[in-house]
């Protein structure tokens, strides 16, 4: 008899070090019940990408403040897509300019929370999505 | 401090007071908490009255400006003799653009530079590295070379300004830049003033921009203290923030606390590579967050200062006044701001910007309404330093000296941030030093345990922010942010690789090699570094050269 | 193509699908891991435990790391806990293991232990077994390391490698506390420290204190700075003589003939009792059962039998037909 957990990978791409909001959401999530993996600061595309489908997670929330999510959240979902895991939802967070929102919903980021957002919005959409 | 019949009779007098009329009021009205605290989560009574200063003591515990223990600031007459650096933190893009951004801030009447460098070269990347790709001229100026720095500092003599260069693991080289640039305008070592940040032990906790393990880390933070000691006397060797710390969640009193912990550690270190104290100390500086919370931030800065004081002059032996002395530069929080209803910023930096003035600050960047939204506009920058300019001329709050000491909450807050602090300072010795305590996870901790208790605190709205969790209204996002030209990245790879072309490439190897061979043994490592510069070596092959050697470091705790 | 092909053709997709099967709904990769059974038995698997701090997933990545420059494929699994109120989990073993993320010869999974006690998850088992079907070479299992019940990796790890580190204070504790039986190694890791020396000495000594208990494998000490790799060579070469101590002494057969006997009956016990509840939320009137022990209308042992026979019946009703 085994017990369901939503999984999520929070990472940390480029070479940023602001991971306050990371890891304040990492803790919001376990405090919701889920499994959070946290991979710690700078990490490539490629590496978020190859744990995301090791861990088999729900959800990669990646978290930005430096202004390269334009060049660095996609490319994660086009990795997960080599990997044949385009299943796995792609969340973002960080300092993004409200017109970069819909060019990254464009290329496959499933929702963009911006400062302000609180950790239960995040929860919420989470548990929405996956559905266990 | 007072007399002891007075403070009996006071203490009857507050007794009824509290049984009668406050008894009433709070029948009637009641309060609007149970409790009241700082944004620290100190407790905060209703009422200060000279009863809980009954252990202060004034020569021990404040004394006069200029005199220890520095509780009312480091010069006798504070802003009555010179204002504080209007220091602006500013870069992006390229060289150019920020040295056109420079200019504009002189020009408005800025007195002081700030440098922000992107984020790959605060971690030792040149523009063209695979890990930089996206990250080129975001969050500050892109240098990879000397060649960089002679733009970024067109036209601007050096020896009519102060810079400060928020750089840390690769401070030296930036240095070392700096110092080249002054001889190529022949501009003497000695005239040369400013700030190079060189605080590695807060970026393995909160800011992350580091490179090297921690030993090799603090050999060059030892080496760069010698080096100014010796040939840039007017230079600040380092800033010990406490800034990243606090906007990564922690609260005042862990600020002051984990900062001078760094401190001491970087005291200790230069101590152990033989420096003599008097002969450093007076270059450390310091670099402290203004909060929300005015009169607990004025209270902060005011400890600090006769913390330092004293953890100087008992704990190191120092003896010069100025080896006592907590010089620090202001910036206000970052992480306050609200990205809605950005306008309110401005009044929330106007108000911050006033607890550092309050507090002695040395030098003050003020915030843009827009920042937590990207980096702000000419127009917002201007406003910045027009709040600055306004509690300068206008507010009349510099024209005597520590204006809220003897204010009975100020001061039994500043005595209760002391204590605590202190507190800390001991569990951190007990762990065994600031390295071991980091190492542990233990500051990390703490830091994670404030910002998650706030941002409960937010979200369950027992914690107000204007415009965020309350008084919302609906508005389109902000337009008019500031656009970076998307270019830079491939502008910056080009210049790159025509410098790699026309510079003389057997000298740098040469130079590399010297640098190699100084991080192998003992020698000061700023003089061949210094070398490597002016050839035109890079600062990602002189990092290249440095991780071979010190090896990189592993992030290995989280939670 | 079912999810057991896939991790047998070494497939990340599929070897990840598959052991969160076993995690979530064990009962529904039962097909799968029959079709694995024949393919394990080829790895070997290294158990690393000790108390948090003393650097076991420091020690996992820097023997991962050596492992790799043989060609060996790698599997890591690593177990931490669940928060015992939200039933969440914080997995940060990772971050120590960066540079293998993106080594296709290594395949690394978190996993939280679910409210298991005894070091592992419930799934790690059947986890190890996956990867062990899938072609690694070597399985490093690092526990959860709360410095307490570590049983569960005794019972599934050929080596078991017990970390201490100088200075933490508890070292003569933690030693006491059974760790002594369950090592087949032992590391001192961050050796540079200074009292390292005496740690070594005084573990020493427990260990001459019964020589009986290690009359065919003495536990060596290795002594490592598994931050900058140093001793990790050493380490490796103690995990690998003790290897070939299990493979030349038939100890390995004996220690897996337990291990799958101790696996049976726990496979049996999870078979019977699902049944059981499947049979009795159809047909359960257990409340009326209950409230006839409190009237001492019946006893327990009785009403136990009672229970259970029209079960026993309808199962063998099942497996006639």
């Amino acid at each position: 008899m085994g017990e369901q957990r939503i999984r999520v990978l929070i990472a940390k791409p480029g070479l940023d070090g602001h991971d306050r909001g990371a890891k304040v959401l990492a803790r919001a999530l376990r405090d919701a019940g889920m499994e959070v993996i946290y991979t710690g600061l700078r990490q490539t595309p490629e590496q978020i990408a190859a744990t995301a489908t090791q861990e088999d997670v729900h959800v990669v929330g990646l978290s930005c403040l430096s202004g390269a999510h334009l060049e660095l959240f996609p490319r994660v979902v086009e990795l997960l897509k080599e990997h044949g895991a385009d299943d796995i939802l792609v969340l973002g967070g960080g300092t993004i300019p409200a017109e970069d929102i819909s060019v990254l919903k464009e290329r496959g980021v499933a929702e963009v929370f911006t400062p302000g957002a609180s950790t239960q919005e995040v929860v919420e959409f989470v548990k929405r999505s996956v559905n266990l | 401090m007072f007399d002891r019949d007075a403070l009996l009779s006071l203490e009857q007098q507050k007794d009824a007071w509290e049984r009668g009329p406050v008894a009433k009021t709070l029948e009637q009205f009641g309060e609007r908490s149970e409790q009241f605290r700082t944004t620290s989560e100190l407790p905060v009574e209703r009422l200060y009255t000279p009863l809980e200063l009954a252990e202060a003591d004034y020569q021990r515990d404040q004394g006069l400006p200029g005199e220890y223990p520095f509780t009312r600031g480091i010069q006798p007459t504070m802003y009555r003799g010179r204002l504080w650096t209007m220091r602006q933190y500013a870069g992006f893009g390229n060289a150019e653009e920020s040295n056109r951004r420079y200019k504009y801030l002189l020009e408005q009447g800025q007195t002081g530079l700030s440098v922000a460098f992107d984020l790959p070269t605060q971690i030792g990347y040149d523009s063209d590295h695979s890990l930089s790709r996206g990250e080129v001229g975001k969050v500050g100026v892109a240098i990879d070379s000397l060649a960089d720095m002679e733009l970024l500092f067109d036209g601007i003599p050096l020896d009519q300004v102060s810079t400060s260069m928020t750089i840390n693991a690769p401070a030296a080289i930036l240095l070392a830049m700096y110092a080249a640039l002054a001889r190529k305008q022949g501009v003497a070592l000695d005239k040369l003033r400013g700030t190079i940040q060189n605080d590695i032990l807060k970026e393995y906790v909160a800011r992350g921009t580091y490179i090297f393990p921690p030993q090799p880390s603090m050999r060059l933070v030892s080496d760069t203290f010698a080096f100014c000691a010796e040939q840039l006397p007017n230079w600040n060797s380092i800033s010990i923030s406490g800034y990243h710390m606090r906007e990564a969640g922690c609260n005042a009193v862990q600020e002051v606390a984990f900062t001078l912990a760094n401190a001491i550690a970087y005291v200790q270190a230069a101590l152990e590579a033989g420096l003599d104290v008097d002969t450093f100390a007076p270059r450390l500086s310091f670099f402290f967050d203004a909060h929300n919370d005015l009169l607990e931030e004025v209270s902060k800065f005011r400890a600090a200062r006769k913390l330092w004081a004293r953890i100087m002059k008992e704990r190191f032996g120092a003896v010069k006044a100025r080896s006592q002395m907590l010089r620090f530069h202001t910036q206000t929080a970052g992480s306050a701001l609200t990205a809605q209803q950005p306008d309110n910023n401005v009044v929330r930096v106007t108000l911050q910007a006033l607890a550092a003035v309050l507090g002695g600050t040395q030098s003050l960047h003020t915030n843009s309404r827009e920042e937590a939204l990207a980096l702000p506009t000419e127009d917002s920058v201007r406003l910045a330093l027009r709040t600055q300019q306004v509690i300068a001329h206008e507010s009349g709050v510099g024209n005597t000296v520590d204006p809220l000491a003897g204010s009975y909450y100020v001061e039994a807050l500043t005595r209760e941030i002391e204590d605590r602090v202190t507190a800390y300072i001991e569990k951190i010795d007990e762990l065994g030093g600031t390295a071991r305590a980091i190492e542990q996870g233990y500051i990390q901790r703490e830091i994670q345990e404030s910002a998650y208790t706030h941002q409960k605190e937010v979200e369950s709205c027992e914690r107000v922010v204007v415009g965020l969790n309350k008084y919302r209204i609906a508005e389109e996002p902000p337009t008019n942010l500031l656009r970076l030209d998307p270019e830079v990245e491939r502008r910056e790879r080009e210049k790159l690789e025509q410098l790699r072309g026309r510079r003389d490439n057997a000298h740098v190897t040469t130079t590399l090699e010297g640098v190699r061979k100084a991080a192998a043994g003992r020698e000061n490592l700023v003089p061949r570094i210094q070398e490597a510069v002016e050839a035109y070596a890079t600062l990602g092959e002189i990092c290249d050269v440095l991780r071979g050697e010190f090896g990189v470091h592993q992030a290995s705790v989280v939670f | 193509m079912s999810l057991a092909e896939g991790v047998r053709r070494g497939e990340v997709r599929a070897t990840a699908k598959l052991i969160t099967l076993i995690e979530n709904h064990p009962e529904s990769a039962v097909e799968d891991l029959r079709a694995l059974h024949p393919h394990t038995g080829n790895a070997h698997i290294v158990g690393i435990t000790g108390s948090p701090g003393i650097g076991k997933s420091t020690l996992t990545d820097a023997l991962a790391k050596r492992w790799r420059k043989d060609g060996a494929h790698i599997g890591i699994i690593a177990v931490d806990p669940n928060s015992p109120f939200s039933g969440g989990a914080l997995l940060g073993d990772r971050i120590r293991m960066q540079e293998l993320a993106t080594d296709p010869g290594v395949f690394i999974r978190s996993m939280g232990a679910r409210g298991r006690l005894g070091g592992l998850a419930r799934a790690t088992h059947n986890a190890i077994r996956v990867l062990d079907a899938g072609g690694k070479d070597v399985i490093l299992v690092e526990t959860v390391g709360v410095g307490q019940s570590e049983l569960d990796i005794v019972r599934t790890a050929d080596t078991v490698v017990v970390g201490l580190v100088p200075g933490m204070g508890d070292d003569i504790q933690t030693i006491k506390a059974g760790i002594l039986e369950v090592a087949d190694v032992f590391v001192i890791n961050k050796a540079d420290r200074p009292d390292a020396r005496r740690l070594m000495m005084e573990l020493q000594t427990m260990l001459d204190l019964d020589p009986e208990r290690h009359s065919h494998w003495e536990p060596p000490i290795e002594r490592t700075v598994a931050t900058t790799g140093e001793g990790i060579e050493m380490l490796m070469a103690a995990i690998r003589n003790h290897w070939e101590h299990l493979t030349y002494s038939g100890e390995l057969e004996q220690r897996r003939r337990e291990r799958y006997a101790a696996e049976l009956q726990s496979v049996v016990e999870d078979y019977w009792r699902m049944r059981f509840f499947e049979y009795w939320q159809r047909e359960g009137h257990w409340e009326q059962v209950v409230e006839q022990l409190l009237r001492k209308e019946t006893d327990p042992f009785s009403a136990a039998r009672k229970l259970v026979a029209p079960f026993l019946d309808s199962e063998s009703r099942r497996v006639n037909l």
